[in-house]
């Protein structure tokens, strides 16, 4: 029985966290390009809502993924188009991008609130399907969870190995020297944004597409701060940052062990440790000097007139 | 910026930038309420007449008027939690953190106390929950001044923390028998006083009060000078002796601690109860309002006036067409899109 509790727990666990680490990977190259996206949470419940309505109405819920990866990068653009090209203030922008997705999504999943729709096909995990049916219940994910992982090293095989990366880093460092090296930093940002959205919003979509499968609002209960935390925590990279997903979620399913197993911790204590957490490691680093945090983060590049 | 004749230049200027704001403020707003108009009309209802609710039930009656100025008295002072920081060079996102800490705290206030007189408890829940707030800024303050790590990111972070040890304290051991979700009404004397017939509460009063202080200190004290010698060139405030370390701390804690008020009035004043996860980015539209207007108290004033016309608004729509209430933020946030697209022609410190 316990055994069976703590791979219940374990199984839920990878379910929430693959859609944090999505979301996380998709900050990293935002802030890589130097570019704080404070509204990820708005982000996450936009392509949320529009994955649950594409999958709802068609049925089919690889098009409803997709529609969320698309919902991601766009609404992302408007959060480029505010900060590069208009030049204004991230925090604040970001910021009002939340509020924007607030509205948005509530518009859009209002029509599928208590619907329960039809969500991603689980895959036993190969070679397992042997084990008693009680045991294969709990080892069956979808395909973005087996993904995840992969989408990770591809991220950081991007950031770091790519001409590509190369450029995102260079502007996220200083847009200048960028510039002066024959870069478009307004051009690149974009990119960052829209491929930092579009994972955003792959995120949204396992978080509804395949774990919830149903709508409500505000229903991404501030995870688009978690993966910003996130994001520190893991030094702006997107290989610490599957480890950081996996001990952040490892601590809601430790929660779940703990009560199941009649320990009485509240689980909003909890819930804090993340944030906790990523503070404490931050006063680590501050002291020693060693703070990889992309040098132009949150400043407006001006251009170069 | 040169620093002998910033002061006499800075006071023409926030004429001019107001002045010049006002009018670029209203034509965005046109532009934003035609673009959210087209998303009316979209989802099917007519936008002409979701306008003329929306302003004849907010602007149009005395009831609708003061519901405004309800929802913006909590506005006005996390705005203010922004705006003081600001003023140094400090960035604090963790109003909604601090207005939550400073709701609990004066709760705290109020439960413990609840036999004591209207004239003892309610000060001293106000004093709770300033330092409500005060403590939860005084981390970040003292991790900033310490060179250990920005302010923006830890007040950020703490920012979710504290409605999870709301959470945790009314779940835990503050809720009524009832509910798990919320604590007992408080008792009259833990109540602010209302203006007869109106939700308005002395909160609101204690706001203005608090943007008019805000405005004499930094004109006429040292105390002012040297904030904004230390917000035009730290350095160079350091080297004349001005106490910068003490002075991040200090007013990081003071920003907090209007926060905290901010949340006493919430608990207090207008609902009378804490309840779990009951600010909505409150904080976070504090933020936006002082950045909108630059930290100028006049124009947080307005600023705040013209976001609780909007929010109040959607609040009335959703009585009377079948709009969800939180689409409401779309309006709200097509009018920030707006200004803040087009913002940049005015001179701004960068960030970070």
């Amino acid at each position: 029985m316990t055994g069976l509790a703590i791979l219940g727990v374990l199984s839920s666990a990878l379910f929430s966290g693959a859609s944090l680490l999505y979301a996380t990977l998709g900050e990293t190259i935002n802030q890589r390009a130097g570019i704080v996206n404070l509204g990820l949470e708005g982000v996450l419940l936009i392509s949320g809502a529009t994955g649950i309505a594409v999958t709802s109405l068609t049925g089919n819920p690889y098009l409803g993924i997709l529609a969320a990866v698309i919902a991601g990068g766009l609404t992302n653009i408007i959060l480029a188009f505010l900060v590069v090209t208009r030049r204004g203030n991230q925090l604040a922008s970001g910021l009002a991008l939340m509020f924007f997705g607030f509205g948005v999504s509530a518009l859009i999943g209002r029509a599928f609130v208590g619907l329960k729709i039809n969500g991603l096909p689980r895959i036993v995990v190969p070679g397992l399907s042997n084990l008693p049916t009680r045991y294969v219940s709990l080892l069956q994910f979808d395909i973005l969870i087996y993904l995840a992982i992969p989408v990770a090293v591809f991220v950081w095989w991007l950031l770091f190995r790519t001409r590509w990366g190369l450029g995102v880093r260079a502007v996220g460092e200083n847009s200048d020297t960028a510039f002066a090296s024959g870069r478009n930093p307004h051009w690149i940002k974009y990119q960052a944004l829209i491929a930092g959205g579009m994972l955003a919003g792959l995120g949204a979509a396992h978080l509804t597409i395949a774990y919830t499968l149903n709508w409500s609002e505000f229903m991404t209960g501030g995870r688009g701060f978690i993966a910003i935390a996130l994001v520190i925590f893991s030094k702006w990279n997107p290989i610490r940052a599957i480890a950081g997903a996996l001990l952040f979620s490892g601590a809601v399913a430790f929660q779940l062990l703990l009560q199941a197993s009649g320990v009485n911790v509240s689980p909003f204590l909890l819930d804090t440790l993340p944030y906790l957490l990523t503070i404490l490691v931050l006063m680590l680093w501050g002291g020693s000097r060693k703070y990889a945090a992309p040098a132009s983060l949150g400043r407006v590049y001006m251009g170069t007139e | 910026m040169s620093t002998s004749s910033a002061s006499s230049r800075r006071s023409s200027a926030s004429v001019q930038i107001l002045s010049g704001a006002v009018g670029r403020y209203v034509s965005m707003l046109v532009l934003a309420l035609v673009i959210f108009g087209i998303i009316i009309w979209i989802s099917g209802r007519n936008p002409i007449v979701s306008y003329r609710e929306l302003f004849g039930s907010t602007l149009g009656s005395w009831r609708g008027f003061s519901e405004v100025l309800v929802a913006m008295t909590p506005m006005l002072l996390t705005a203010l939690a922004v705006a003081i920081p600001s003023r140094i060079g400090l960035i604090n996102v963790g109003g909604e953190g601090q207005l939550y800490m400073g709701a609990a705290a004066a709760t705290w206030g109020a439960l413990t106390f609840s036999e004591a007189p209207a004239w003892i408890l309610l000060p001293l829940m106000a004093a709770l929950g300033m330092l409500g707030g005060a403590l939860w800024a005084l981390v970040p303050g003292l991790l900033r001044a310490t060179g250990l790590v920005n302010e923006t990111i830890t007040t950020l972070l703490l920012n979710a923390v504290a409605p999870l040890l709301v959470a945790f304290l009314v779940f835990g051991s503050w809720h009524s028998p009832m509910d798990t979700n919320r604590t007992p009404t408080f008792v009259e004397a833990a109540r602010l006083p209302t203006l007869p017939g109106t939700r308005i509460d002395l909160g609101l009063l204690i706001g203005i009060l608090l943007l008019a202080a805000f405005w004499l200190f930094m004109r006429y004290t040292r105390w002012g000078l040297e904030m904004r010698a230390i917000g035009g060139n730290p350095e160079a405030a350091q080297r004349n002796g001005v106490p910068v370390k003490i002075y991040i701390v200090a007013v990081l804690c003071v920003g907090g601690a209007i926060a905290g008020m901010a949340g006493m009035s919430q608990v207090s004043g207008y609902y009378g109860v804490l309840l779990t996860g009951f600010s909505r980015g409150i904080g976070f539209l504090g933020f936006l309002i002082s950045w909108l207007s630059f930290g100028n108290p006049v124009g947080i004033f307005l600023t705040s006036f013209m976001v609780a016309v909007i929010i109040t608004g959607g609040s009335m729509l959703q009585l009377t067409t079948a709009l969800p209430y939180a689409v409401i933020n779309i309006l709200l946030a097509m009018a920030l899109f707006v200004v803040l697209a087009g913002i940049n022609i005015f001179p701004r410190r960068s960030t970070g």
